[in-house]
């Protein structure tokens, strides 16, 4: 399916027309297609019932259906169902993590992380290490640069335990090589988790071959509804986890005295599911397919490189963008800035050196002027990866972020933006 | 807010170019400094309370246009107004000084001196004069 294609299967964009708008935050969620709102829309109508307790036929059926949800899901990404944990999102499943390993860690065991990694895998360690006094190291890698093996086995210690890296970086577009850092992380012991989040909807993903213990993800940055998102986990791995949430669903037998917990991947999933999710988020796997994940990559890798070309040809003056320039290595995400705004810095700040002679373009000024004037729709702010935006040196930046509908056509119409911000707010 | 109020808005563009009262004061009473959760900008306000009169204000910021303009035009509001007079401003008197129709994401660039000044104001009458994160 091409671009054009594919767009009309997504009824927000008959809202607006084709002129109308051009969706560019696909790092925080992706639109719909017609396939997953009916999906959903179909469990309330006609099937909607609790899932793996009523002995009745709705019941059955949605409890089929929430199984078969699992199993395409796992098949997705080459797992089998009993290792797909269904959670909310990403961030769930890392606080799970967080908790759940976190709780067989002890004082000084420690845990790496990378300065590119979203708020949702940094700070459910740090909480981590308020309870159980582990130490966290940071890979501090250039914007410019992907993370390398070799980076993580020079902090690797006797006592590190996790190693927890996003496949790709939400705000540089970085895509790291995950089975050779997994490989160092074995080869020392420790377990390996990956933030999927960036790199499951948008390139082919086996789990198998990356080789970790876990990755996290999100179904609605994949099509697929809010609220559903899956912890995978190697089958080993799962069995020895302790559970997280108590309550039903997750147990066997509970008395006075104590429970004693179901198999996974149910020992996980405290409480009623998000049954609907789980069954749209299938629906979104499936139009994935149709398109094929191979082909996902090549469509956001051809315009992130028609992006560099325009960013040359237009040379908007000031204009800084971030992350590494080798687009085999490259996400369909651009993050850049007019003019940078350094971070804030009490120490040195007085009205002397703090220059109020417009030299930059704030990211909230340049996304609204690309909304009100070409229907551009970006993101601005710190992008939930404030170390990042730190070590940028910047206090934030304005990111464009590329899926399936998204055309050469709506570059243009960034660039188109760009301009008219720079024209109203002028450097 | 439609196209033009936001792309053609004279009084915040001259508010934010020329920001009235932008600087630090060096005898303040009280200094706040306010951060914005959803883009990083931070914005450190001075204030020099006599009694109960507000006698100067001044700030420091790097934020948007709106945050920019916005505390430019309170600080206007806000000087030789009494401490009660200025905690009963309202968070929609604020926003309609500045005359945009503001999304809420917006809003709260419009909002944070507002906040860092009822911040500020409280904080004297508890008696401190540290700057303090919040
Ligand atoms: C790399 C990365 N990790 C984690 C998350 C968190 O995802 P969610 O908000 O769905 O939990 C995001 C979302 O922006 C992300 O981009």
């Amino acid at each position: 399916m091409e671009s054009n294609e594919i767009r009309e299967h997504f009824p927000i964009f008959k809202r607006f027309g084709r002129e109308g708008i051009v969706y560019l935050d696909n790092a925080a969620t992706t639109q719909k297609p017609t396939e997953v709102i009916e999906a959903v829309v179909d469990f309330y109508t006609n099937y909607c019932s609790n899932v793996h307790r009523g002995v009745y036929r709705l019941g059955e059926e949605a409890t089929e259906k929430f199984n078969k949800a699992r199993e395409n899901i796992g098949n997705f990404i080459g797992a089998k169902d009993n290792e797909i944990v269904f959670v909310r999102n990403t961030t769930e499943a890392l606080n799970l993590l967080a908790n759940s390993l976190g709780s067989k860690l002890g004082e000084g065991d420690e845990i790496i992380l990378s300065n590119s990694e979203h708020h949702s895998n940094i700070v459910p360690w740090q909480m981590l290490r308020e309870r159980k006094n582990v130490k966290i190291k940071f890979i501090n890698s250039k914007h410019t640069e992907t993370i390398k093996p070799d980076d993580v086995a020079d902090l690797i210690t006797k006592k590190t335990r996790i190693v927890s890296l996003t496949a790709c970086s939400n705000i540089l577009g970085n895509i790291n090589d995950m089975k050779e850092i997994t490989n160092v992380v074995h080869d020392s012991g420790a377990i390996m988790i990956v933030d999927g989040a960036q790199s499951v909807p948008h390139m082919p993903v086996k789990v198998k071959d990356i080789g970790c213990d876990y990755l996290a993800f999100s179904g609605h940055k994949m099509l697929g509804p809010t609220g559903i998102g899956c912890l995978f986990g190697r089958e080993e791995s799962l069995e020895n986890l302790p559970p997280f949430l108590g309550g039903g669903e997750m147990i066997r037998t509970v008395t006075k005295e104590g429970f004693t917990c179901e198999e996974i991947p149910l020992r996980f999933e405290a409480g009623t599911p998000n049954i609907e999710g789980a069954i749209g988020l299938s629906a979104a796997v499936n139009f994935l397919k149709r398109i094929g994940m191979e082909n996902v990559r090549q469509h956001e890798k051809e315009l992130i490189t028609y992006t560099m070309k325009q960013e040359e040809e237009n040379n908007i003056k000031g204009l800084v963008s971030y992350g590494t320039r080798n687009m085999d290595r490259r996400a369909g995400i651009y993050a850049f800035n007019i003019g940078e705004i350094p971070k804030f810095d009490r120490e040195n700040l007085s009205d002397g050196n703090i220059s109020l002679k417009v030299q930059a373009i704030h990211p909230h000024d340049l996304s609204s002027v690309a909304d009100r004037t070409y229907g551009v729709e970006l993101r601005s702010g710190h992008h939930c990866a404030m170390p990042m935006i730190q070590d940028l040196g910047v206090t934030a930046a304005t990111r464009a972020s590329f899926y399936v509908y998204n055309s050469r056509d709506d570059v243009d119409r960034l660039f188109d933006a760009i301009k008219a911000s720079v024209k109203r707010f002028g450097l | 807010m439609t196209d033009d109020e936001y792309i053609n808005s004279e009084i915040l563009d001259e508010h934010f170019r020329t920001p009235r009262n932008f600087g630090v004061l060096k005898d303040c009473t009280v200094e706040i400094i306010e951060s914005n959760p959803t883009c990083g900008d931070t914005i450190v306000v001075d204030l020099k309370i006599n009694g109960e009169t507000i006698e100067d204000v001044k700030y420091i910021t790097r934020g948007c246009s709106i945050s920019t303009a916005a505390a430019s035009m309170l600080s206007e509001t806000i000087i030789g107004k009494t401490l009660k007079e200025v905690e009963n401003l309202s968070k929609a008197e604020v926003l309609s000084n500045i005359g945009l129709r503001l999304g809420p994401a917006r809003e709260r660039c419009a909002l944070i001196s507002y906040d860092a000044v009822q911040k500020g104001i409280k904080k004297h009458l508890k008696g401190g004069k540290e700057a303090e994160h919040f």
